[in-house]
């Protein structure tokens, strides 16, 4: 039956997708004024703003660690992001999100570089559409660039899941509530995989081909994340060399 | 203080001198006349899923406020009043003075203030939101969200909530056999009059319009007045801890009136281009 309705006999998808499509990606850097660093993200119809503060002095004190410097992270979603009015005091499924996107990020950054200090990473889900925990670990990535932080490198997410018998990239919104299997993914481009987790049923080839095919999504967006830094930090010089050639 | 954030308390001192010194020459920092805004931008529709919405800056203070519509028992003395519930949360994406958490005393000053000023002026018809009286309701959900924050959040945000509210589609309820059904048809929403807030504030003996956060961190007093359509006024609020003079406080309220029609056929212009 969901095959029927989430995937058509020509292989398009609800949103006319095909089973290997992302949706449009559109990422700006810097818009958030008082903030060290900051990112804007439209991923299909999410819509996600991340502010990094710091690094800056630990509140509490007892916080501090000796040797490296905490990273915090707060997801939250606005009242008006859901369908259904969603209360803005922070759920159970916020504060688990907020930890999962904290221990992506947290070993892409060289954290040792700033000790007794805090880095408050800030996800705002302004409008929500499945697949908004990956989109907010693809903005506070770039938003933590943004402020400088020392990193090894960007990280990327993106999930894939099952409808039915096939395999398809990034899950939208209804796939999630009526597919079989939502896998999110997130890796640093060093082939480092830092979030995984699996909502639904796969078999273990189903398993290897999801993985695979989330690893690949998560590439595809990281060059969008290089781009929209690109654009913020180079924009001019990348004028200059089209005009050039 | 936005642009002193990295800065020590010597400069923040020597900024607020600086502002002290140019007031009694009759400029500000950034160059307008005590009585004049700064940038207003209004887009409204920017989130799909709620009724209505609409994105504020003013200067560099950003709020969104989002519409949601659902129904629900009304309040106990209204029983035959749609409810309307306002929220204002100053994120911590605002500012780096911000923390996490419920509420503190200013966001809950904020809303209640902007919430006066819709529900004082009557803005939406409330009589015409009840679908079995005293039972079931609309009830109007308004959010507001502060995402940067550079002073008059107070402004800021009655222009989002006013544009968000202008603009919105209400879904249609009926009531068939004591049930409500939605009929998944819109309907603009029973508007009355527009509030407009204008808020001034005392620094020294100066009186100026729309303070930025660096002229909030200098102020003695605030007075935010809100007008409606007709110039009468609906709302008035007072706060922080020095006084104004009586002079200064009718100076200012026919500094609002004025500046509020001005604000106001802007927002007239989104009515009918939304």
């Amino acid at each position: 039956m969901n095959e029927l309705t989430l995937i058509d006999e020509h292989g398009k998808r609800s949103d006319g997708r095909g089973i290997d499509d992302l949706r449009p990606i559109k990422i700006t850097v810097g818009v958030i004024k008082n903030a060290d660093g900051s990112a804007f993200i439209e991923f299909g119809k999410n819509k996600i703003i991340v502010a990094v503060y710091g690094p800056r002095e630990v509140h509490p004190k007892h916080m501090a660690l000796p040797d490296r410097c905490v990273l915090r992270c707060r997801y939250h979603m606005s009242p008006f992001s859901t369908d259904t009015r969603k209360n803005p005091a922070p759920s159970r499924r916020e504060v688990e999100i907020s930890k999962v996107i904290r221990e992506s990020l947290e070993p892409s950054l060289i954290l040792s570089d700033y000790p007794r200090a805090v880095i408050d990473v800030f996800v705002e889900v302004l409008q929500a559409d499945g697949g908004s925990r990956c989109a907010g670990i693809i903005a506070a990535s770039v938003a933590l660039a943004d402020a400088g932080i020392n990193m090894r490198d960007l990280v990327s997410a993106c999930a894939a899941g099952r409808l039915g018998d096939n395999i398809v990239l990034d899950i939208n919104d209804l796939e999630d509530k009526e597919g079989d299997a939502d896998m999110p993914v997130a890796l640093p481009n060093i082939e480092q995989i830092t979030l995984l987790q699996l909502d639904g049923k796969l078999s273990s080839n189903q398993f290897n081909e999801c993985l695979n095919k989330a690893i690949q999504g998560c590439k595809l967006v990281y060059e969008i994340q290089k781009e929209a830094l690109m654009k913020k930090y180079f924009g001019n010089e990348m004028e200059l060399k089209e005009e050039v050639v | 203080m936005s642009s002193s954030k990295r800065s020590t308390i010597i400069v923040e001192q020597l900024r607020k001198q600086q502002m002290l010194e140019a007031l009694l020459r009759g400029k500000r920092l950034d160059g307008r006349n005590f009585d004049s805004y700064r940038d207003l931008e209004i887009e409204i529709g920017i989130i799909d899923k709620a009724s209505g919405s609409a994105r504020v800056k003013l200067g560099n203070t950003e709020v969104i406020a989002g519409i949601k519509v659902e129904t629900g028992e009304p309040f106990e003395g209204l029983e035959n009043k749609g409810a309307l519930i306002m929220s204002a949360e100053v994120l911590p994406t605002a500012s780096s003075h911000v923390e996490p958490g419920p509420p503190d005393e200013e966001a809950i000053e904020l809303s209640r203030v902007v919430d006066r000023g819709v529900r004082e002026s009557k803005m939406l018809d409330l009589d015409k939101l009840s679908l079995i009286p005293g039972k079931i309701v609309y009830t109007i959900f308004v959010d507001c969200s502060i995402i940067n924050s550079d002073g008059n959040l107070l402004d800021a945000t009655s222009f989002a909530v006013v544009a968000a509210l202008l603009t919105c589609k209400l879904p249609v309820f009926v009531v068939q056999d004591d049930k409500v059904v939605n009929t998944g048809d819109f309907m603009p929403p029973p508007i009355t009059t527009i509030p407009i807030s204008v808020t001034a504030v005392k620094i020294g003996d100066s009186v100026l319009l729309d303070p930025t956060m660096e002229e909030e961190a200098c102020m003695d007093a605030r007075l935010t007045i809100t007008t409606q359509s007709d110039g009468d006024f609906v709302a008035l609020q007072k706060g922080y801890a020095g006084p104004f003079a009586i002079s200064q406080i009718l100076q200012s309220a026919e500094i609002a009136r004025n500046k509020g029609e001005e604000i106001r056929s802007r927002m007239k212009g989104l009515n009918k281009t939304g």
